[in-house]
């Protein structure tokens, strides 16, 4: 165990997470239908590989990585592909989605084999990991082999497992911990093979003993390169950024990624799924989703396949109780409201939170700011939340980049601490795209104006170049008239 | 006596560099000028504006040899900074010097039509076009900014502008 350093900010939350961690982890249902959007990860949406009409087997590559970020996709069912529709997605209104009417033999796609990793070297692995479907399990859906990639040009680089689960209600990685720990050492060897990391440490909060102890007895028979850390259950401490911080001490450069200062993070939950692809051949097809809160009469974990209906898995933890008031994926503190439960699960799906009133932080009319300075002392990402909401108001962007808006990791700590109730993480989500297409707009500029002026220095130069030989050209044939028996 | 031509010296040649201060000063203000007005165009070097360049135009503005409404591609808002910043009335873009499309293009060459003349490689502002004589040619997309120049000098019409990526 290691020491760990203070990151500034951020709350100490009252934790939910025993509710959803009472039962064991189990499997849900399997649907009779499962809804996958193409672009259910970060960057670029899959190609699809199948048609309508088609049969897959489970496990079968259903579309394809179409450029250096984006992922594969797998029918989590046998069955028939019946459409590839823009259907309702939780992350956006219409995303093309391939729909699979399961048959329900699970006929497994006979291509699928475990292989052996020590046998690979590390940029064929990290192919192979990407044929798997991987994204990065904590939230945001990264394709988990783009980021080994583009770390992997480093030298002597530490791999960081975030097992800091930090959102009060969400409890998937816990119990991922507490039941698989082997899986999740397996995967970290895996990871360290692909990305040549020289060590490794399994990050988790100081408030999850049961999972602790599974972990070190996971580790006890491996080799000594992967260490456990405990980190103060401070809210956000699982951020990617200020788990590194308070890990290693050194902060990740605004615009850099961990690995300038030597560091990969996944998620525990990418590690076991990584695990499952190399050992098992199972690609990503399920993942653990948290189903909690007080709107579910039997909150509980469990392994659902990618595209089950939400619907589906609150029946399978004994329905709603009276008094939903919201349905929402992902944690209370970062996570989005959700229209309807016929919504599927996505890669990036850790947690449905069923609310009723009791759970939801009453919210009064807004007030002006008294600039009381609670959320500049809450913000772990060091900003200034009241000078960006002035300026959000203002739609200043100039002073919005000085002031790092796009630092923001929209935690919500601002939100939950403001006396006057300002929505302040809804207004810095809705003024980050305006300001991301001015920069970008800027940049363009930029690179424009760079290339129009080298042209036209390389026109004037060619033209003096052209003139020069011309007038040399003169010079010599004049040279010759006048003197014809001259040397050439 | 000596003393008195030598200050008369001193004197006159003070008042030399006083009096040619101001053209030199006015030239680098100027400069500057030019730099601020440029850094608020968009850089598409279009020549809309009948200049050949954003920096042209920058230039002509400064000099007071054109109007700051010139620059479709801009559009009012880039109308609106310059009128800011040179203190003058804002202006709305004149319709004559052409319309924007209301989502970006970019141009993108019919590769087998394309009979590797080199004419829109020469004629893109920004070096976007890449290929040789008798060789096909191709927009890199991403560097395209969607001035159009490319199109006319085609001599089988193979370029057209189409939406540009997110």
């Amino acid at each position: 165990m290691g020491s760990t350093r203070n990151v500034h900010g951020g709350l100490r939350l009252d934790a939910h997470k025993q509710r959803s961690t009472r039962t064991p982890l189990r499997l849900a249902s399997v649907p009779s239908q499962v809804v996958l959007p193409l672009d259910q990860h970060a960057g670029s949406p899959a190609t699809p590989l199948v048609e309508p009409g088609d049969i897959v087997a489970l496990g079968q590559p259903i579309a394809a990585a179409q450029s250096d970020i984006s992922a594969w996709l797998h029918s989590p069912v046998s069955g028939r592909v019946i459409a590839i529709e823009p259907r309702h997605a939780p992350h956006k209104v219409d995303s093309v989605s391939v729909v699979i009417d399961n048959d329900g033999e699970d006929r497994k796609h006979a291509a699928n084999t475990p292989i052996d990793f020590q046998s690979l070297t590390p940029a064929a692995l990290c192919e192979h990991i990407a044929r798997g479907g991987i994204v990065g399990l904590g939230g945001a859906a990264f394709p988990t082999a783009a980021k080994l990639l583009r770390a992997s040009a480093s030298e002597q680089l530490h791999l960081l497992l975030n097992g800091a689960e930090c959102e009060p209600w969400i409890s998937c990685d816990e119990m991922l911990m507490r039941e698989r720990a082997a899986d999740i050492v397996f995967g970290a060897q895996v990871l360290c093979h692909a990305l040549n990391a020289a060590r490794c440490t399994i990050a988790i909060e100081d408030d999850v003993p049961e999972a602790q102890q599974a972990l070190e007895a996971a580790l006890a028979t491996q080799s000594d390169t992967i260490t456990l850390i405990t980190v103060p259950s401070v809210y956000p401490a699982g951020g990617e950024r200020q788990l590194i911080t308070s890990v290693i001490g050194m902060e990740v450069p605004s615009d850099g990624l961990p690995s300038d200062v030597g560091v990969v993070c996944q998620n525990v939950g990418t590690a076991a799924a990584v695990a499952g692809w190399i050992r098992d051949g199972e690609p990503l097809i399920s993942r653990i989703v948290s189903v909690t809160g007080s709107g579910v009469r039997e909150p509980a974990n469990l392994e659902a396949r990618i595209g089950t209906p939400i619907a589906d898995l609150v029946a399978d933890c004994g329905g709603y109780t009276e008094d939903v008031q919201a349905l929402i994926m992902g944690g209370s503190m970062m996570g989005v409201a959700l229209a309807s439960d016929a919504l599927p699960v996505l890669k990036a799906t850790n947690c449905i939170v069923v609310a009723t009133s009791t759970d939801l932080q009453p919210r009064d009319p807004e007030m002006p700011c008294i600039r009381c300075g609670n959320c500049s002392d809450v913000c772990p990402a060091s900003l200034l939340p009241q000078q960006l909401h002035w300026y959000t108001l203002g739609g200043d962007q100039p002073a919005l980049e000085r002031l790092g808006l796009l630092d923001c990791i929209e935690c919500g700590c601002c939100d939950y601490v403001c006396p006057s109730q300002i929505p302040l993480t809804q207004r810095f989500r809705e003024a980050k795209p305006a300001l991301i297409t001015t920069l970008t707009a800027r940049r363009q500029a930029d690179a424009a104006r760079a290339r129009f002026e080298s042209r036209e220095q390389r026109l004037a130069r060619l033209e003096q170049e052209q003139r020069a030989r011309l007038e040399e050209k003169r010079r010599q044939l004049t040279g010759r008239k006048t003197s014809p028996t001259g040397p050439e | 006596m000596l003393a008195a031509i030598l200050l008369t010296a001193v004197l006159a040649a003070l008042l030399a560099i006083v009096m040619l201060l101001p053209t030199a000063a006015s030239t680098t203000s100027e400069a500057r000028l030019i730099e601020r007005i440029n850094d608020l165009l968009p850089q598409t070097q279009c020549g809309r504006c009948t200049f050949k360049g954003c920096k042209p135009y920058a230039t002509a503005v400064a000099r007071g040899e054109a109007d700051i409404n010139q620059c479709p591609p801009g559009g009012d808002a880039t109308a609106a900074e310059l009128a800011t910043l040179l203190r003058r009335e804002p202006k709305r873009v004149d319709p004559k010097f052409g319309i924007m499309p209301l989502r970006a293009e970019v141009a993108w060459i019919d590769e087998p039509a394309c009979i590797g003349c080199t004419k829109c490689i020469q004629a893109c502002p920004v070096d976007a076009i890449v290929g040789a004589s008798k060789f096909m040619h191709t927009v890199i997309a991403a560097q395209c900014t969607g001035c159009e120049l490319c199109i006319p000098p085609c001599p089988v019409d193979c370029i057209e502008m189409r939406p540009a990526a997110d």
